[in-house]
């Protein structure tokens, strides 16, 4: 059974941690990604120190079990990414 | 909306023609999981191609290992609503992911293979964590 990627950056579908230039770091599903920013479905944010954790501690546990969504759909500008890469090679 | 029924029958079937147990209802997974002793696996079987689609492939290589657990199930996120919500309630630290593997030693969850760590890799991959997990936690077979 093939992918439905209908066009689509090849991350789509793929979990993946979105870093940005702040606090914040966002795990959730790439739905696409182009110049403008990144797509993300069912998203959880942390905020770096958030709970006493640092983005690191919350990815390591992140890349562990995976994440509880806080957020059914998220954009994600271009100008506040930082980096992209998959969930599963943390 | 779940997808059409002739869709996911083949998605099904490769899982089921191995013998794994298919969950449909509520007291069917707590039936399954009411049963404590020896080892047990719970497939999430999902429409997703990124992952289920090596997911389902990975199973059938695993499960071709000496060592087995003792029992295997699945249910199917996205169609059995009733069933998964169940079965997630079992082990409800873990956020809800599909397709993704449960393996339980006595009653007691002791691994946990997200969508995240089947995306993207290969039937084999998937097996050789499986297989991994097999080894250490079933009996040797007589």
């Amino acid at each position: 059974m093939g992918t439905f990627h209908q066009g689509k950056s090849e991350l789509h579908g793929i979990t993946v941690v979105v870093d940005t230039t702040g606090p914040e770091v966002f795990v959730g599903r790439c739905d696409d990604m182009d110049a403008r920013g990144v797509v993300l479905d069912d998203v959880d944010v942390h905020r770096d120190g958030e709970g006493g954790r640092s983005k690191e501690d919350y990815l390591q546990k992140a890349a562990r079990f995976g994440v509880f969504k806080k957020y059914d759909r998220l954009f994600i500008p271009h100008d506040r990414v930082a980096s992209v890469r998959r969930l599963g090679e943390i | 909306m779940p997808y059409s029924p002739l869709l996911v029958k083949p998605m099904r079937d490769e899982l089921t023609s191995l013998g794994v147990k298919e969950l449909l209802t509520a007291a069917d997974v707590d039936a399954f999981m009411n049963e404590k002793q020896g080892t047990a696996m719970l497939v999430v079987n999902s429409v997703c191609g990124c992952a289920a689609g090596m997911a389902r492939p990975g199973i059938r290589i695993a499960l071709q290992h000496d060592r087995r657990p003792d029992r295997v199930a699945t249910v199917f996120a996205g169609q059995d609503l009733e069933a998964t919500a169940r079965a997630r309630g079992y082990i409800a630290d873990i956020p809800p992911s599909s397709p993704s593997i449960a393996f339980f030693k006595d009653g007691e969850l002791v691994y946990f293979l997200p969508r995240h760590r089947i995306e993207g890799r290969d039937a084999h991959a998937v097996a050789h964590d499986l297989t991994a997990v097999f080894t250490e936690h079933c009996a040797v077979p007589v």
